[in-house]
């Protein structure tokens, strides 16, 4: 059976994979890229800790064929600091023990940069509901919810 | 020496300890770069897959695996053929867990296994293995498993304990408790009498277990998995596969959550015996319906209450009967659940009698302050009904009879030092005990109690020669120990946070540590961290001494160098940690400290919580408005991780006392085996979980830190369910208060 | 197995004739994908549909709106031209799942997945939503209602696909609303979806309804009973307790691991009341 030939940019850096055509965008990320920064908690899009954006939008990487992701921007929690330097929101979740174990981290900051991509002034309640797709057992939510407000603030008064 | 300071509660002053320092595996766990238990390969790896029992309870005639072997691309087959047998029957039920015998006792009971070079083929492998079963009665309720005719998993396997003529599913009787239970009731105005129910809930940890096995024909192994306790790991895997333990390596990986359910094995073994058949690497990674079928959800629970008490409020007897499933082998932690249901009171007569019982669901695992949640919901429900019953304030019923320092514990001990009494005092003085409520709102307490462990432990601390500290632990950083650990470190050497590293060692690195649990890690490796910085401060002193040409005892640290004690020792500036290691080489050698020791003296823990929570009559749906965590820390050493705990403790018990269950079905299969109907709560259905962190110093540490993982789920079930209870007009005594459940009970008047 | 990506429908329907073996059409993916990694879909091909431009739009045709079947939920969420028009089918896909799953899922598939408990489906039967159907014998249209005909099943014939969702001009003085029951607040399956569209004169009283409810039956039902409760009233409370009544009496559920058959009919009449009030105020009736 052959594979599937495909040519794609992820975090900005052209990249050619072939897989196989049931793999997920999330099979090719973590076993045939290494970008293992994409977590598999469920494999049925119901914890989110494989979220990646796919030109701007947010989706579970393990709900998307890697065949689909020809021609698309990729974007994943490896993309998220620029250099040495992390986003305000990463820096926000350390600063504020947003992690504890840390397994849902990697998710809830990319889904929390593409909300406040699409809104820069979120309210709590917003920031809920936009982030409940992406499970933590850990913390409750509390400090997570904190620290996207609080990096929301950051970047308001940085603009 | 080494423990001296343990009676020492006089307050101390810290500079490190009770701050808020950034975590230094931080940035590995927000970039992606931290490797967990499925991010780590190597060469010539192979996938293995397990094949599981779609049967609640069957005898496994046979398993012809040859179609499956002959697959081109599969390079190991196995059955539990390939094990040995066991002596050990605690090993040996492990054993029977990870890989079915004669009988196949749950839903998801693995039954095979197969390596092969990629997934797919691995999966098309375990199609081709056919399996004979036979299929058997099955039962899953813990009552009806006690039935006497009910369907029996184990013949012969009760202990002495259990009374003649019970069902044989019945695994061992413990009973705790003193005084007279009749004559104490007969002292009360009311004796309340009840039974409550409790479901299954999953740890629900995010990350799937996931391991990488290497074992050679020669008897050593590597081994790389996600638990609480890679030592475990090793003494297990080992026991199993007939290994020296010394020859086999586990690397604990960064860990995406146990709560408890890590605490043993279940691919671990498998992966090796795939590894050493096929003579290559094996990985092995659970889906998230495999961790749900087969790996531990806790107990569900069967607990009938007697409590009495007078119309002032004061318990005159309480009297639990507690019967908890445990899955498919003996273990549920009804034994601590017995221990802990009337522990926050001082009762003169009380009694607990605990059942531990099997069915054919997934062998429990270790939840969160195990046995205990459930045993304070029925307890906290009943002294909550007769609070409210007699119109006096739940807080003060409880403040009437909390246990104190001098208090004989219902399960036995005498406490030293304890937090309850402050806990419901802040309480009642916190703002969110007088806010008003609205229509269909109300307002629900309950206080909750754990044990805490040590524990075998040890740490080595070494001095580099440029002066920074590493510390090496031997248990997995599941929620920010590495911060903690640096944090006392620093703190005892007098130097900055920021020049300690802490690292996780594999088994090769560290004598045995205990696994991750009980809340142990703070109080027992903090300990030995603590004495370790201790171990090392006196040798820099000796190095010193040497160097002044003093007697080693003239010379005291203090603020991060050497000094000497006095006058009498002679005039000469303190010599600093990093002038003392710059010139360790010539004044003996590196510089170390070390500890090892089976902790005592964790000390019991306490909390009170308060919720609040509005009722929709129409539908019976439930929102948590408000919620409030007091709990004593004994010494918060790195508050927002202390916080943390609190918090998602207080969430993952909302969890269980709304919506979380497992749901068998007549045929005994799991219904729910996914994160879409086994409902954790999700960020929206929640508001900000407030915390008071008190701190009443635990005379078993060094700093009085306590442990303050497990506790915070202790209350939230009742608190829940007294608060629902408020709200909606009628007693709720069974969870999860589902809405359909608690519409019912609103329609009906009565629960 | 195969993946095909045709960028035309005429492509899309030789591919899909031509496959021997079992070919899914794929859209968001977000029940497909699920199915596919737990064993319960093994299919031989897959045919995306999202490189077919025409599928990816959302238009006006007829005086209404017409959906591509590859568009998102969380486009028709940001396409305000839309959720003006039609508020209750705009957020009933957007019930469906989290942001990520708004990221890939469409209405079309929704459809086609066939769920009885389906949010957008009542919505869209209530909305009076149409499906096209692209297949062998060229271009179909079939009323929503009639496109699910059991649990997974649909009317589709071998070889059709839904090309797109077409909703009709919302007449003036018209609102639609869409609630269901889940017991979290995110993230789970209705246990019960009810979906009101209603008409009102210049006085207030409602002239056209229609009143659909999902996970009561194997299918979403339309239910003229309660459309009729409706109709001819100011749609005030008398009338809103006949309409749960009607809705409750439609109701013929099952009971299974997510609600009972008791507390699925009960509710079914407190959705539709409630819906019923927020279709009529964005009706711009009073209040």
């Amino acid at each position: 059976m052959s594979k599937i030939h495909v040519t794609t940019t992820i975090n900005g850096d052209p990249v050619e994979y072939l897989c196989d055509a049931e793999d997920t965008l999330l099979d090719v990320l973590r076993d045939h890229l290494g970008l293992t920064g994409s977590k598999e908690g469920c494999g049925t899009g119901d914890c989110g800790a494989c979220s990646v954006t796919v030109d701007g939008r947010l989706v579970c990487a393990c709900l998307m064929l890697g065949a689909e992701a020809a021609g698309h921007e990729i974007g994943t929690i490896e993309g998220m600091a620029k250099g040495d330097q992390l986003h305000p929101l990463q820096q926000k979740f350390i600063e504020h023990a947003a992690l504890q174990c840390g397994i849902c981290t990697p998710g809830i900051l990319v889904a929390a940069k593409s909300l406040l991509d699409h809104n820069p002034d979120p309210s709590e309640e917003e920031t809920r509901y936009w982030l409940a797709g992406n499970l933590c057992r850990c913390t409750g939510y509390d400090k997570i919810i904190r620290a996207v407000l609080d990096a929301a603030k950051d970047m308001r008064e940085a603009s | 020496m080494a423990l001296d300071s343990k009676t020492d509660t006089k307050p101390q002053t810290f500079k490190v300890i009770g701050t808020r320092p950034l975590r230094p595996d931080g940035i590995d766990k927000v970039t992606g770069r931290a490797r967990f238990g499925a991010d780590m390969s190597a060469p010539g790896m192979l996938v293995g897959l397990v094949l599981r029992s779609p049967h609640a309870h069957a005898r496994i005639r046979s398993i012809d695996t040859s179609a499956a072997e002959a697959l081109t691309g599969v390079h190991a087959v196995v059955t539990r053929a390939d094990f040995g047998p066991l002596r050990d029957e605690g090993t040996a039920d492990v054993l029977d867990n990870c890989m079915a015998g004669d009988k196949a006792l749950y839903d998801g009971h693995a039954v095979a296994a197969v390596a092969a070079t990629s997934g797919k083929v691995a999966r098309q492998a375990l199609k081709l293995i056919k399996v004979d079963y036979q299929p058997l009665p099955h039962v899953t309720d813990v009552d009806a498993a006690m039935a006497p005719d009910a369907p029996a998993l184990h013949e012969g396997r009760a202990d002495e304990t259990v009374p003649a003529g019970m069902s044989g599913n019945v695994m061992a009787r413990h009973e705790f408790g003193h005084g007279d239970i009749d004559a104490g009731l007969s002292q009360a105005d009311r004796v309340l009498e009840r039974t409550y129910r409790t479901e299954a809930t999953h740890q629900g940890y995010i990350e799937p277990h996931a391991c990488l096995a290497t074992m050679n024909s020669d008897g050593q192994a590597d081994l790389w998995c996600c638990t609480q306790g890679h030592y475990m790991v090793r003494n297990t895997c080992a026991a199993i596969l007939g290994l020296e333990q010394g020859q086999l390596r586990v690397t604990a990986s960064e860990i995406g959550g146990g709560f408890g359910g890590k605490t043993t094995v279940f691919l671990e073994p498998v992966a090796l015996k795939l590894s050493q058949k096929s003579g290559r690497p094996v990985k092995m990674v659970m889906s998230r319906a495999e961790v749900l079928r087969a790996t531990g959800p806790t107990a569900s629970s069967s607990i009938d209450v007697r409590i009495g008490m007078t119309r002032d409020g004061r318990i005159t007897a309480g009297f639990a009967e507690l019967r908890y499933q445990g899955g498919a082998y003996p273990g549920s932690p009804v034994d601590m659940g017995s221990m802990s249901a009337f522990a926050p009171y001082d009762l003169e007569n009380v009694r607990t009698v605990g059942f531990d019982v099997v069915t054919n669901r997934p062998k429990q695992a270790a939840y969160r302050a195990p046995g205990a949640p459930m045993a304070a919901f029925a307890v906290e429900s009943a002294i909550d009904e007769l609070a409210r019953g007699f119109g006096l304030d739940p807080l003060e019923v409880r403040l009437k009879n909390a246990a104190r320092e001098g208090t004989r514990a219902s399960y036995g001990p005498t406490y030293p030092a304890i937090g309850l009494e402050a806990t419901l005092r802040t309480a009642k003085d916190h703002p969110h005990w007088s806010a008003p409520l609205g229509p269909n709102q109300g307002r629900g307490v309950a206080c909750g109690f754990w044990f805490n462990f040590g524990g075998d432990t040890c740490v080595s601390l070494n001095i580099t020669p440029d002066g920074t500290v590493t510390l090496s632990e031997g248990n997995p950083d599941i929620g920010g120990s590495r911060a903690s650990m640096s944090m006392m470190a620093a703190e005892e050497l007098g130097i900055p946070y920021d020049r300690v590293r802490t690292v996780i060692a594999d088994t090769g690195s560290l004598g045995q540590n205990e696994v991750t649990d009980g809340s142990r890690v703070t109080f027992a490796v903090g300990l030995a961290t603590i004495e370790a910085a201790r171990a090392a401060k006196r040798e820099m002193c000796k190095r010193a001494a040497q160097v002044w040409g003093i007697d080693e005892d003239a010379v005291i640290w203090e603020d991060g160098a050497a000094r000497p004690a006095g006058p009498n020792a002679g005039q000469h500036p303190p010599m600093s940690l990093a002038e003392i290691a710059a010139i360790a080489s010539n004044t003996g050698g590196p510089i170390a400290g070390h500890f090892e020791v089976n902790a005592e003296g964790a000390g019991v823990s306490f909390a009170t919580h308060m919720v609040d929570t509005e009722v929709d009559p129409d539908t019976g749906a439930v929102k948590i408005l408000r919620y409030t965590v007091f709990q004593d820390a004994g010494k918060a050493v790195h508050p927002s991780y202390v916080e943390g705990q609190f918090q998602g403790g207080a969430v993952q018990g909302i969890g269980w006392a709304l919506n979380e269950a497992y749901i068998y079905g007549e045929d005994g299969i799991l219904q729910n085996p996914g994160f879409l109907d086994y409902r954790i709560p999700v960020a929206s259905d929640l508001p900000m979980i407030d915390t008071v962190i008190l701190e009443i110093p635990n005379p078993g540490h060094p700093y009085g830190v306590r442990g303050v993982g497990e506790t915070s789920i202790v209350p939230p079930l009742a608190a829940v369910a007294n608060s629902v209870s408020d709200a909606a007009g009628v007693r709720m005594t069974s969870l999860p208060m589902s809405p359909p459940k608690l519409l019912a009970a609103i329609q009906s008047g009565t629960s | 197995m195969q993946y095909l990506s045709p960028t035309t429908v005429d492509d899309a329907v030789r591919l899909l004739s031509s496959q021997t073996g079992d070919c899914k059409v794929l859209a968001g993916g977000t029940d497909l994908l699920v199915r596919m990694r737990s064993g319960f879909a093994e299919p031989d091909s897959i045919l995306d549909i999202k490189r077919i431009d025409e599928l990816r739009r959302i238009a006006h045709d007829d005086g209404g709106w017409r959906v591509g079947a590859a568009v998102s939920g969380a486009e028709m969420g940001e396409h305000a031209d839309l959720v003006a028009d039609w508020p209750g089918v705009v957020e009933a896909v957007n019930l469906i799942g989290s942001t990520q799953i708004q990221g890939r899922a469409t209405m079309a598939g929704n459809l086609c997945n066939a769920s009885p408990a389906a949010d957008s489906v009542p919505a869209m039967i209530a909305a009076g939503a149409v499906a096209r159907i692209a297949g062998p014998d060229g271009i179909r249209d079939i009323a929503v209602t009639d496109v699910p005909t059991g649990p997974g099943k649909t009317c589709l014939k071998p070889g059709e696909f839904i090309t797109s969702i077409w909703l009709p001009s919302r007449p003036d003085r018209s609102g639609d609303a869409y609630l269901r029951f889940i017991p979290r607040t995110e993230m789970d399956i209705a246990v019960v979806g009810c979906a009101v569209a209603l008409t009102l004169d210049a006085g207030g009283t409602c002239t056209a309804a229609r009143v659909s409810l999902g996970a009561v039956a194997p299918t979403a039902i339309l239910v003229d009973a309660a459309a009729d409760t409706l109709i001819g009233t100011t749609v005030d409370d008398t009338a809103l307790d006949a309409l749960a009544r009607a809705c409750s009496d439609a109701a013929k559920p099952i009971a299974d691991k997510r609600g009972t058959v008791e507390f699925r009919v009960h509710v079914a009449g407190v959705l539709a009341k409630r819906a019923a009030i927020i279709a009529k105020t964005r009706a711009g009736g009073a209040p």
